[in-house]
């Protein structure tokens, strides 16, 4: 989906909130969130797929006001809820007023996923071109390289594919590719001497 | 009643959410004594930046080492007994004089576990996921870590398998020093690329 974690190349949020050093947890709660996160995706079996896009459904101004130890939350009671483990009325009674979930998964399950892509298509030093879509689930293609042309720098693993496996119990698995491409090529005020690299899933792209 | 929707009520504090989900996961018998103790352990003392400085160190001293490191990271990182989820696929990324290598996770907050830990809270947040893969010499120099013109940046986005490490360069006047001195040196910021030593 095109939703509010699809940050790359966004403008206006200023400054970065730098500090070189800060405790792993502030307070006691971000602990308590990781472990429940842990708790809850391993008891709903939880892909990494669908783990991410329990995140990107939250309401866009809850993400862009949260913390990332709140987005563990709300994903953890989102993924719970829709498994059964709570009622999101059990989850508002104790805890005394609004909890906010995640919105509804807005793409079909998938059911007919292809085979398994073996083969790399492309080799190091190729030219590629990254697929101009909008898929309405979960994507690990991000909106700022879609229709840009870039080159395969390595072949990486075979692995599943997030957009399939968020939306279901079928997987397809393919060949991976960390992809470069000039920053010039990305942005119109793309600075000098800036290579981007990212990596994608075989179908993401097409020969250039 | 509250109001949902775009504009919606205030939540109730988020201390509140977490221990209605903890209180309700663990009447249903999900939350094993003392797990939430162990996570809380091992992400504040065993797995965390320590780890990913004895990595540094030992390539900086042990050009082997070094050489296998860039060429199957996460080989070279289990033989000193770093391993595991998010770290399953691991590349490091080498600064020289002329490149500098810097890591980001533009869609969520991708960050290699066993040798950094859990990233830090300005690492997950909009304004560096949305400005590294845009403007990264401004965003670095903005950090503490301007960076010449004729320095080329690479920009790794973590989003697939792969999580990355930046091997930092060594910094001049340390020839004398232990492997362990050496670690001590390294910060997190600089295997991020945020930082130079």
């Amino acid at each position: 989906m095109d939703g509010i974690h699809d940050l790359g190349g966004m403008q206006g949020f200023g400054e970065v909130g730098y500090s070189p050093a800060e405790p792993v947890f502030r307070r006691r709660w971000e602990a308590v969130a990781r472990a429940l996160l842990v708790v809850v995706a391993g008891a709903v079996k939880a892909s990494g797929g669908e783990f991410r896009h329990s995140i990107e459904r939250m309401e866009p101004g809850h993400y862009l006001t949260s913390s990332y130890y709140e987005h563990w939350l709300t994903a953890a009671a989102t993924l719970a809820v829709e498994h059964g483990l709570v009622t999101h009325s059990e989850l508002e009674a104790r805890a005394g007023g609004w909890f906010p979930l995640s919105g509804p998964v807005l793409a079909p399950p998938v059911v007919d996923v292809g085979p398994d892509v073996d083969t790399p298509r492309f080799d190091v030093g190729d030219r590629v071109r990254v697929r101009e879509w909008h898929p309405p689930g979960h994507t690990r293609c991000p909106g700022y390289i879609r229709g840009k042309n870039g080159t395969v720098v390595r072949v990486d693993g075979i692995h599943s594919v997030p957009d399939i496996e968020a939306h279901g119990t079928a997987r397809r698995r393919e060949p991976t590719y960390s992809v470069r491409f000039d920053a010039a090529d990305l942005w119109r005020d793309g600075q000098r001497g800036v290579w981007v690299h990212v990596d994608l899933w075989d179908s993401y792209l097409e020969r250039s | 009643m509250s109001v949902r929707g775009y504009h919606p009520a205030p939540a109730s504090p988020v201390e509140q959410r977490v221990a209605a989900l903890e209180a309700l996961l663990t009447e249903r018998g999900l939350v094993p004594a003392g797990f939430i103790e162990e996570i809380t352990r091992r992400y504040e003392s065993e797995i965390g930046p320590m780890n990913g400085t004895k990595v540094v160190a030992r390539a900086w001293v042990d050009p082997q080492y070094k050489q296998r490191l860039l060429a199957d990271g996460t080989a070279a990182i289990a033989e000193l007994g770093f391993g595991g989820p998010e770290g399953d696929h691991m590349v490091v990324v080498e600064n020289t004089p002329g490149i500098h290598n810097v890591i980001v996770c533009t869609l969520c907050s991708c960050y290699p576990w066993p040798v950094l830990g859990l990233p830090p809270a300005w690492y997950k947040d909009p304004p560096y996921r949305a400005r590294l893969v845009r403007e990264p010499r401004t965003l670095l120099a903005e950090m503490g870590c301007p960076l010449p013109d004729d320095v080329e940046i690479r920009v790794w986005d973590s989003s697939a398998e792969v999580r990355y490490l930046v091997l930092p360069e060594r910094p001049p006047g340390t020839e004398g020093m232990t492997e362990a001195e050496l670690a001590d040196l390294v910060t997190r910021d600089s295997m991020i690329g945020a930082a130079r030593l």
